[in-house]
């Protein structure tokens, strides 16, 4: 199968390329960002997804697949340039989609779409309405972003369109919010609250693309792999100390002394959880994830 | 666990809650963690002062447990007795103390508690999530035995006088009972208006602390007396439906358990006044 990853040089995206290549399919990549080592058989495409030249990409390559990995999760970064990745570029990968025949489309979102509050539902469904952007202004673009790309069901129904909702991943690449969160030595948790973190080994996260793009599944799917633990838990089992901070004090050291730069909303991730029932993915695949939380840790803590 | 280590020690969890907890049949990973959250060392220190309330304080008598299921899904379902809900506590102390094998009734919490620093972490880790239908199918489709009070706030809010009376209940527990096909075992539960006789509640005060109210006790002070306690389960009710059914069909299931449960409370006053003579702890 010839498939186009939007954003391949992301360190998660990578891996699916990898895995892609190692099983025979051909990989095609589209980021204006660069892949230095990039393995043998892998083509990039500096371009950026938004621009006419990587249509031209989709024009010449006619992939049977894309899958769409080129979103901005930084939560630092200005939010009208996330606006305009997140949801112009999703907008323009299905358009680009319908209209040189590709066959099926993966949209990978985050979990973080349902939001942390404290009248939630510990087990998000897949048929929950996101509430992630109301105390959390800065992840709207992400939830829009997934909705666009949901609406590809109904709006190009050739498409075997995928939403794949995954957890945080954890894994020795050291990329993402939980793995950027426990870096210090010490991490700062709300006084009082010590929320449940679902993760999955970033091995995992990619199988479970791979898996989802040859088993060619439509619809959304919560993705993630073994079962939530306590924020504390995963700290002392990555070898940190944690350092419980007064919810006032917290917020106003965000960015400073060792507490982490995160917009105010974010401080409810780190009060509630944010937990997703993953059963109709498991059970329409048939995945399963081989990296249990010990041995995901482990993988984390080992090469820090 | 910084914190429950200062406050009882490493070394205060008696042998017979560690045994308990140790024989729960929970999905404990390797962590001491379950799928819910749930953490045994919590569990060790939460039963060990519940455990004190339970035998010491209250002297707890607990009747016919051999009607909880040992296994499988199942939903308590009994009367609100007094203004801080020491009677959940009871209940939950019951399933673990009474019952071989041990296991946890797992409540649902008001929704303010989980905003509340320490409260929220304390509640999630031994289990007692906060109340939504979708946390109760949840548990009850994972076989867990829940614990529901359908008075609401309404029946913490009841006034000493009004101790022995039922409020109205709620009928979304029988919904839940018919979708998820769970038995409901009834309870009444004796006492807890005379522990902590409220005579009036603050709306005021509540709002305060993000509560509905707060209740005021006869003598000011919010903590419950010393007072001999009771909780009297029935035989597990089963009704056929789909959980679909129109409300006046649902209200009728309804009020069969209310009933159940008020001559539980019945039964349970009159055995407490002396009138009848039964057995000790079962």
């Amino acid at each position: 199968m010839k498939v186009l990853l939007p954003g391949i040089s992301g360190l998660l995206a990578r891996i699916v390329a990898r895995k892609l290549a190692q099983r025979g399919h051909e990989v095609i990549g589209i980021d204006s960002r660069p892949w230095p080592d990039i393995p043998q058989g892998i083509t990039l495409h500096a371009v950026d997804i938004r621009k006419r030249a990587a249509e031209d990409v989709f024009r010449t390559a006619r992939p049977d697949a894309v899958i769409h990995m080129a979103t901005v999760t930084h939560l630092l970064q200005k939010s009208e340039d996330r606006y305009r990745i997140n949801l112009g570029g999703t907008r323009a990968v299905w358009d680009h989609c319908h209209a040189y025949g590709v066959k099926h489309a993966i949209f990978v979102g985050r979990h973080t779409y349902y939001g942390a509050a404290a009248d939630a539902p510990l087990y998000h469904t897949e048929e929950e309405p996101p509430s992630g952007a109301t105390q959390f202004p800065e992840l709207s673009d992400l939830v829009a972003a997934d909705l666009y790309a949901g609406s590809a069901l109904w709006r190009y129904p050739e498409i075997a369109t995928a939403v794949l909702r995954i957890c945080y991943t954890l894994g020795p690449s050291h990329h993402g919010t939980l793995a950027t969160f426990l870096k210090p030595r010490r991490i700062p948790l709300v006084m009082g609250f010590d929320p449940l973190f679902q993760f999955m080994h970033e091995d995992d996260a990619a199988e479970g693309i791979v898996v989802a793009l040859e088993k060619r599944v439509r619809g959304v799917f919560n993705v993630s792999g073994p079962p939530p633990l306590p924020l504390s838990v995963i700290a002392h089992a990555a070898g940190k100390r944690t350092l419980p901070v007064p919810e006032g004090l917290f917020r106003a050291l965000l960015g400073r002394f060792g507490v982490p730069h995160l917009p105010q909303g974010a401080v409810e991730h780190i009060k509630f959880p944010i937990v997703i029932d993953s059963m109709r993915f498991k059970k329409t695949i048939g995945f399963r994830y081989t990296h249990d939380a010990e041995a995901t840790i482990e993988s984390f803590r080992a090469t820090s | 666990m910084s914190l429950a280590s200062a406050l009882f020690g490493s070394h205060s969890v008696s042998r017979e809650v560690r045994d308990r907890v140790d024989r729960l049949e929970l999905p404990f990973s390797r962590f001491g963690v379950d799928n819910y959250g749930i953490s045994k060392k919590h569990l060790a220190y939460w039963f060990t002062l519940l455990g004190v309330m339970y035998k010491e304080y209250f002297r707890v008598k607990a009747y016919g447990t051999e009607h909880i299921p040992k296994r499988g899904r199942g939903m308590l379902i009994g009367n609100h007795s007094g203004g801080i809900a020491i009677d959940g506590a009871m209940v939950i102390a019951s399933c673990l103390f009474e019952m071989e094998p041990p296991r946890l009734a797992q409540g649902m919490v008001e929704k303010f508690l989980n905003k509340v620093p320490m409260a929220s972490l304390w509640f999630n880790r031994v289990g007692q999530l906060t109340g939504l239908p979708e946390n109760a199918t949840h548990l009850l489709e994972d076989d867990r035995l829940l614990m529901v009070f359908p008075e609401g706030a309404r029946g913490t809010a009841k006034l000493y006088w009004e101790r022995t009376s039922l409020v109205h209940f709620g009928s979304g527990f029988m919904r839940l009972a018919l979708q998820t096909k769970t038995p409901i075992i009834p309870f009444g539960f004796i006492g807890g208006g005379d522990a902590f006789p409220t005579v009036a509640n603050s709306v005021r005060a509540g709002r305060a602390v993000g509560a509905p109210y707060v209740p005021i006790s006869a003598y000011l002070l919010p903590v419950p007396l010393p007072v001999q306690l009771a909780v009297h389960y029935g035989e597990p009710m089963v009704f056929e439906g789909t959980g679909n059914e129109d409300d006046a069909t649902i209200e009728h299931k309804v009020n069969e358990v209310k009933a159940r449960i008020a001559d539980l409370i019945e039964h349970g006053e009159r055995q407490r006044a002396g009138f009848l003579t039964l057995p000790g702890r079962s």
